[in-house]
């Protein structure tokens, strides 16, 4: 009963949300309707026993990806009518893309339907006894390992290319060193004379 | 509790009620608590600056804070007029309940724990990394430059130390092989030659214990990291334009935090529930004023650093965040993984 009632909430939240990302006029709204429907997603993911990949969802997603977004969002300095004249534009191409979306699920849940693909027969029919982080373990550190390590590699070297690509070595910038700042001492900048009166200092 | 409820009327209502109450139960010592803290900061504050502190409302002042929250209560609510109205309003609510939610997976004894899931440290990263919405929405709809600049600054703060925190939290879970917050306690059990309990004597988890405590500092906006709020700088930060209710909301919601990573600290590192040392007489005393006497000997040392340390500056936190905690953690996740894998499963 509350398994139900739950599922129709966060499916309805989220197909509510995912819509009003597309036609709220603010672009920060966009957002945070964004931000909502991962939450649903995450929920979701809750109801059918996926608890590691619902924490991650609201982690990466909710915790990481979207705020730097709505960071960025909150920034633009967004010009909407600019917006709204490339919308004629791109309709055509957009509705392509959602038809062939619309195709591929279809034909999935059609050959879902049809019978054949016997859960045993995937790759690693998760054991249903144990906690689902303990299973994702065991399947991405032994028999993954190579694919998940790859990966891994693919993840830093788009860290490096971003770093890369976006980093300016500006010249003429006096930058603090602070391990030299603090093996300072005094005797190093200060130091005490007995001047004779009259006389000039020495430098 | 639950099956008691479960048995008279059925099993989801019961279910419900029962988490209802046991929901209750916490929320509603946890404000009182608040309340007493902001009480107890206010007071080691002023001892450490050799003045009385709040002393006019009850014995010893001890009903400051509640002075203070009716006069807030009967104050107006002022919604600036560029403001935008919903987000205004919603964003000292997110901050609130952001700050309770995290307490439902916290053990306060064996077994004394609203949702005992095998995922509670992720559930808790996950709640913790919604806390920047709170400010960043209060910063943003606020339609003003200071709050704007705060919410930034937190923006950029929050994301940078939840990365240290992540991976302080991984030698945590190496050690312990469990996410589960009661189990990672249980874990600590006679940590040490079987004579203390909590990761955190162990040399070669203390330092991120260290890591983990200022972590939390930063990632509550507490001094010395509260840049958020620098008042020489940015007003009062993304509270600025806030009033009556909806700024309490804020308060209570920032202390709530406060004492959500003082328990955090006490759980992940010092035993939580167990007292310090394994010896069968501490055990007389409940678990829970173990836990209490915990989250309060952090609490203290959260208020020590607000009232001795100065303010960052935004580039020594974020140099603190990246190029110090960073690298650290990451190579003491190694060294803890390094050293697990030789004496537990063999080299």
């Amino acid at each position: 009963m509350i398994q139900t009632i739950a599922f129709y909430l966060f499916a309805i939240l989220v197909i509510a949300a995912g819509a009003l990302t597309v036609t709220a006029r603010n672009p920060v709204h966009s957002v945070l309707w964004l931000i909502l429907a991962f939450f649903n997603a995450a929920g979701l993911m809750l109801l059918v026993g996926a608890e590691f990949i619902a924490m991650l969802l609201v982690i990466v997603y909710v915790g990481a990806v979207a705020v730097l977004f709505l960071f960025v969002v909150m920034m633009l300095d967004i010009d909407f009518a600019e917006l709204r004249a490339g919308f004629a534009r791109y309709l055509p191409f957009g509705l392509m893309v959602a038809a062939v979306l619309l195709a591929e699920m279809i034909f999935a849940v059609g050959a879902w339907q049809a019978g054949g693909l016997a859960l045993t027969q995937r790759a690693g029919p998760a054991p249903s006894d144990l906690p689902n982080i303990h299973a994702m373990g065991a399947l991405l550190y032994t028999r993954y390992l190579y694919v998940f390590e790859a990966a891994g590699l693919v993840l830093l070297v788009a860290m490096i290319g971003a770093i890369v690509l976006t980093h300016r070595g500006r010249a003429g910038t006096r930058s603090q060193n602070i391990t030299r700042q603090n093996m300072r001492r005094p005797e190093d900048a200060v130091r005490n004379v007995n001047q004779p009166v009259g006389e000039g200092v020495e430098l | 509790m639950t099956a008691l409820f479960q048995d008279y009327l059925g099993y989801g209502f019961g279910w419900f009620l029962a988490t209802l109450i046991l929901i209750l139960i916490i929320a509603l010592p946890l404000m009182l608590a608040v309340a007493m803290i902001i009480y107890a900061d206010r007071k080691i504050w002023a001892a450490m600056a050799l003045r009385k502190g709040p002393n006019v409302v009850g014995p010893f002042g001890l009903l400051q804070s509640f002075a203070d929250g009716l006069k807030v209560f009967l104050q107006e609510t002022i919604i600036p007029s560029a403001a935008n109205r919903g987000l205004f309003l919603i964003a000292p609510i997110i901050t609130f309940t952001v700050a309770l939610i995290t307490w439902a997976v916290i053990p306060f004894g064996a077994g004394m724990v609203l949702a005992d899931i095998n995922v509670g440290l992720l559930y808790i990263l996950a709640a913790s990394s919604l806390g920047v919405y709170g400010i960043i929405l209060a910063g943003w709809a606020s339609n003003s430059k200071y709050p704007f600049f705060s919410a930034i600054r937190a923006a950029a703060q929050m994301v940078s130390y939840e990365v240290s925190i992540g991976f302080v939290l991984i030698t945590v879970v190496l050690w312990a092989g469990t996410f589960n917050l009661s189990g990672i306690v249980l874990a600590q059990k006679g940590h040490i030659l079987g004579l203390v309990n909590g990761f955190g004597f162990n040399p070669l988890l203390f330092p991120m214990a260290v890591v983990f405590l200022i972590s939390a500092m930063a990632e509550t906006q507490r001094a010395p990291f509260d840049l958020t709020e620098a008042e020489s700088e940015l007003v009062a930060g993304y509270q600025t334009e806030y009033s009556s209710m909806s700024f309490a909301l804020f308060w209570l919601g920032e202390y709530g935090n406060v004492l959500l990573m003082c328990a955090l600290n006490a759980t992940l590192f010092w035993g939580g529930w167990l007292p310090p040392i394994d010896w069968a007489p501490l055990y007389v005393v409940p678990g829970i004023i173990w836990l209490f006497i915990k989250i309060f000997a952090f609490f203290f040392i959260f208020s020590w650093v607000k009232a001795t340390v100065p303010r960052y500056r935004y580039d020594q936190l974020m140099r603190l965040g990246w190029k110090v905690f960073l690298p650290f953690s990451l190579i003491w996740v190694f060294l803890v993984s390094g050293y697990l894998m030789l004496t537990r499963y063999g080299a």
